[in-house]
């Protein structure tokens, strides 16, 4: 007997997932394009100062400078222009670090995962070791011993993040391993290796992309933590951690320099994960 | 049925066994890395320490002090052997023994973590219980999009939304540091929060609530997302169960239902998820607490990174590592004594 | 004067197909009536729609549920409960499931009678106690500490069996409460359903698939096919003279154990051909009338 109420959840959670894709990418989308075309877009130089137009609020607000869209910081720097310099930074670590991580982690939790024995045993002991480190204090003595700069952020996100691939892909990759074709396979005569390759890993790829965007937001937050702690890159580059550090500074006089960085941080973290949770949907073989 | 008891007495005790034996050895790993990462970092402790215009015969006579100049090994020998026998090395910065300086700050994060918790449950399962039981209308539509909200921004993020929304918009807490300073504090320990409590001195506890309301909750919103969607999705199928439409038929009405017949069994498999999402909010605490000015064991771990404070960060982490490994441990007791299956063997 | 009357009673999937075809019944008190269909979901619906528990996709299109003199189906959704609560029990289908996992044996059957009826707890377990002796439950102490896991499917139902007289019900909805038991427990717990009911005085309706049982613990007797009644006779005259066709093939396809050598005789289909055509007729005047 066809149940209704069943059918119906399907088709709702189908229209919400379409939903959630579309305005996650259509925010995404924007980013890279104001990433990429950052010096031509931003309508000022993200670092000019100019300390007599130090904490004009935005445009809308009483007492604005013509110009500055979204007001400008306590060195007259404006804040529209450092916004979209910032997707720059945000976004390279979002998707380099993402990618390292997620072949890495994806990696070492297939090996685990389907060859078992002490190769398990060896990476399941280091997963439990490295979750026991707090995330934030270990990324920060991470930034400390590598020195300041992209490719320590870079490198902190993966040597702290990549624990969250390993575990979910060393579990896929055992239940999976226990299934019926991967046995033919083997009876085919193919090599461990080879099976791995060839049998799990397409399976284990939904989950894995799903995981990967997660990873992208987190990659972002890391970032932005690590700004905000005066920890990240090197160069006067604005990030929107910086940005938000010096905004929580001077919360009370110029809140615009605090409110408009969170906000695009926020929209960003959103999105990728929405993104994730949209695909989870479009891949899951239930609802397709 | 009494010899079944006996042997499941002894399954878990084997099992409390053979944790206490992985827990060894992932403390084991985390001190290793630890000591030795932070022995890379570049700039001497030492020579922060001193002012400038110190000789090297000055530096070098304050390493040997803190034993920084023997052989790596041999510092690692020292310093476990102290820890064993409970001595965490004596902080540079501040020259006072670590394990002094941790055990201070400890209740500070301890109280917030445990406030986190508490809100995050008392959230989550409000949330959870609501669209229960007003489920297929707007009303769990909605609570569905706050979820997915609060699940996808972390603490940090919150933080900072709360500080716009309650520090300046509409300032009804505080948002930094634990306690008004100008205040006269008569506590004995460092548990501010309890303290104030069993002294009934509820002047003195509002205004530490007041200071640690927004970092709690904070912490709380992603970890309350997360148990209100997991037991939702819990209570969901226990409603379908047939224990509860028999409850149905003797004349409870729905919400009696739900919080008799389904929310003890729906709540068990969310214990174990909410455990582990708890160690992660403990780690939240680090940078919630700098955005709050906390004075807890975060904001101290921050400091002593950027002083390069080598035993203080040794000491901080190893507390971190332990806690986490003990809130594990409690919670799969906690699981094994609450289900009556696994109890009665 | 019957104690429930159920007239006319259509019920179907939201936007989807009629589950029950205009279904009148009445149930005496003290009087068994059971009701006997091919297969599927449908003579579950009646016991269901009784007692105010069917499942979320399903919804009542018309009829009455008449209930000791009220409607139940005119009265506001707390209300039914607390009227059904009062008058009627379930004896479930699955013993396995039935019982809360987390609670003990005890209050699973005193509940009702504290929280709801207003008893005093020492009084509920003295009932509690008396009861499960009368379903023949040895140690009644020990088991009302017991918690459903510690127990046998056989164990349970008698514990269910108990727990639905607790309060003294005038109706008892029975839903296929055997189906899950091994066959020596079957016998014993039919037996045991019919003294308990007996002994109570309680109205019962029955809920089954099989004939056999049907001719051990009911007077009347109504057939369903496609969730329309083709007929209602007390159960002798059912059994000597079956008066629609198919009544008359399900009794000749029940399998003889007193003759092995009879084939099997399934319900032939001209048969079901016509009481399908029966069917029909009956839904095209329902979407005329």
């Amino acid at each position: 007997m066809a149940d209704a109420e069943t059918l119906d959840g399907r088709s709702q959670v189908r229209r919400r997932a379409g939903l959630r894709l579309w305005l996650s990418a259509a925010w995404l989308g924007t980013l890279c394009i104001l990433a990429l075309f950052a010096p031509w877009i931003a309508p000022k130089d993200p670092l000019a100062q100019d300390l007599f137009l130090g904490r004009m609020p935005p445009a809308w607000v009483a007492g604005a400078e013509p110009g500055y869209w979204l007001g400008t910081d306590s060195l007259g720097r404006d804040v529209l222009s450092r916004i979209i310099h910032g997707a720059r930074v945000a976004l390279s670590v979002a998707l380099i670090a993402g990618a390292i991580t997620c072949v890495i982690g994806a990696t070492l939790g297939l090996l685990a995962g389907f060859l078992r024995g002490w190769v398990d045993l060896l990476i399941s002991r280091l997963i439990d070791i490295w979750m026991a480190f707090p995330p934030v204090l270990f990324s920060i003595l991470l930034i400390a011993v590598l020195g300041p700069g992209l490719w320590s952020i870079i490198l902190a996100i993966v040597v702290i993040d990549w624990t969250r691939f390993a575990r979910v892909v060393r579990a896929e990759a055992m239940a999976q391993g226990a299934m019926d074709y991967v046995a033919s396979a083997r009876v085919a005569g193919r090599g461990r290796i080879g099976t791995m390759l060839r049998e799990i890993l397409p399976n284990v790829l939904p989950t894995v992309t799903v995981l990967l965007t997660l990873e992208m937001g987190i990659a972002v937050i890391v970032e932005a933590i690590l700004s905000f702690v005066n920890l990240s890159i090197s160069t006067d580059a604005p990030t929107w951690g910086g940005m938000i550090a010096e905004g929580r500074a001077s919360i009370h006089q110029a809140w615009w320099v605090l409110v408009f960085p969170l906000g695009t941080l926020f929209l960003t973290v959103l999105s990728f994960s929405q993104l994730g949770e949209g695909l989870k949907d479009r891949f899951d073989p239930v609802l397709r | 049925m009494r010899f079944m008891e006996g042997s499941g007495q002894m399954e878990i005790l084997r099992v409390l066994c053979m944790r206490l034996l992985t827990t060894a050895v992932t403390l084991a790993g985390v001190a290793v890395i630890v000591f030795f990462v932070i022995r890379v970092v570049p700039g001497n402790p030492i020579a922060m320490m001193l002012p400038p215009g110190a000789t090297e015969a000055d530096i070098a006579r304050l390493s040997a002090l803190y034993g920084l100049d023997k052989p790596l090994i041999s510092q690692f020998g020292i310093w476990v052997s102290g820890v064993l026998q409970g001595d965490l090395g004596t902080s540079i910065t501040t020259r006072q023994p670590v394990l002094d300086l941790v055990l201070g700050r400890l209740p500070a994060t301890l109280e917030l973590s445990i406030m986190a918790l508490v809100m995050a449950m008392l959230l989550g399962g409000a949330a959870a219980l609501t669209g229960t039981r007003y489920r297929g209308g707007r009303t769990e539509g909605t609570i569905d999009v706050a979820n997915g909200v609060a699940l996808s921004v972390p603490d940090f993020l919150w933080g900072l939304v709360l500080i716009l929304l309650f520090g300046v918009l509409v300032p009804v807490f505080h948002i930094s540091g634990r306690v008004t300073p100008s205040l006269d504090l008569p506590f004995v320990s460092n548990f501010y929060l309890f303290e104030s409590l069993l002294r009934l001195r509820f002047d003195l506890w509002a205004d530490i609530v007041s200071h640690m309301f927004m970092p709690a909750l904070a912490l709380a919103i992603p970890l309350a997302a997360i148990i209100g969607q997991l037991l939702k999705q819990s209570l969901k199928e226990t409603m379908n169960l047939d224990y509860v439409t028999l409850a149905r038929t003797k004349g409870y009405g729905e919400t009696r239902v739900i919080l008799r017949e389904a929310l003890r069994n729906a709540a068990l498999p969310t214990l174990t998820l909410v455990g582990v999402q708890f160690t992660f909010l403990i780690g939240g605490t680090v940078i919630i607490e700098r955005l709050f000015s906390y004075e807890g064991l975060g904001n101290m771990a921050i400091d002593a990174v950027i002083n390069r404070d080598l035993p203080l960060i040794q000491g901080i982490v190893i507390l971190f590592a332990a806690i986490f490994t003990a809130v594990n441990l409690v919670v799969d007791l906690l699981y094994t004594l609450l289900n009556p299956r696994l109890r009665h063997g | 004067m019957s104690f429930l009357a159920i007239k006319n009673l259509s019920i179907g999937l939201k936007k989807g197909p009629p589950l029950l075809r205009r279904v009148s019944l009445e149930v005496s008190s003290g009087e068994e009536r059971g009701r006997v269909w091919e297969s599927g979901a449908g003579k579950s619906m009646i016991g269901k729609a009784v007692l105010g528990i069917l499942p979320p996709s399903v919804e009542v299109t018309g009829g009455e549920i008449w209930l000791d003199g009220t409607d139940l189906l005119r009265l506001p959704l707390a209300e039914r409960r607390r009227r059904i609560g009062a008058l009627a029990a379930l004896i479930p289908q699955d013993p396995l499931t039935a019982l809360n996992p987390s609670h003990r044996i005890g209050p699973q059957i005193t509940d009702r009678l504290v929280d709801i009826l207003g008893w005093r707890r020492a009084d509920a377990e003295a009932r509690a106690r008396d009861l499960l002796t009368e379903v023949q439950i040895a140690e009644p102490e020990r088991v009302m500490r017991a918690y459903p896991h510690e127990l046998s499917g056989g164990m349970r139902q008698r514990i269910l069996i108990a727990s639905a007289f607790a309060a003294e019900p005038k109706l008892i909805v029975a839903d296929e409460p055997t189906t899950a038991l091994d066959v020596t427990v079957q016998k014993q717990i039919l037996k045991l359903i019919s003294q308990m009911q007996a002994r109570h005085g309680t109205a019962l309706l029955f809920v089954t698939h099989d004939l056999g049982v049907v001719s051990k613990v009911c007077q009347r007797l109504s057939v369903l096919y496609a969730g329309m009644v083709v007929e209602d006779s007390t159960v002798g005259d059912f059994f000597a003279a079956p008066r629609h066709p198919y009544s008359a093939a399900l009794l000749a396809a029940t399998p003889k154990y007193t003759d092995p050598q009879a084939g099997l005789n399934p319900v032939p289909d001209s048969v079901i051909a016509a009481v399908r055509a029966e069917v029909a007729a009956f839904d095209r005047s329902a979407a005329h009338g």
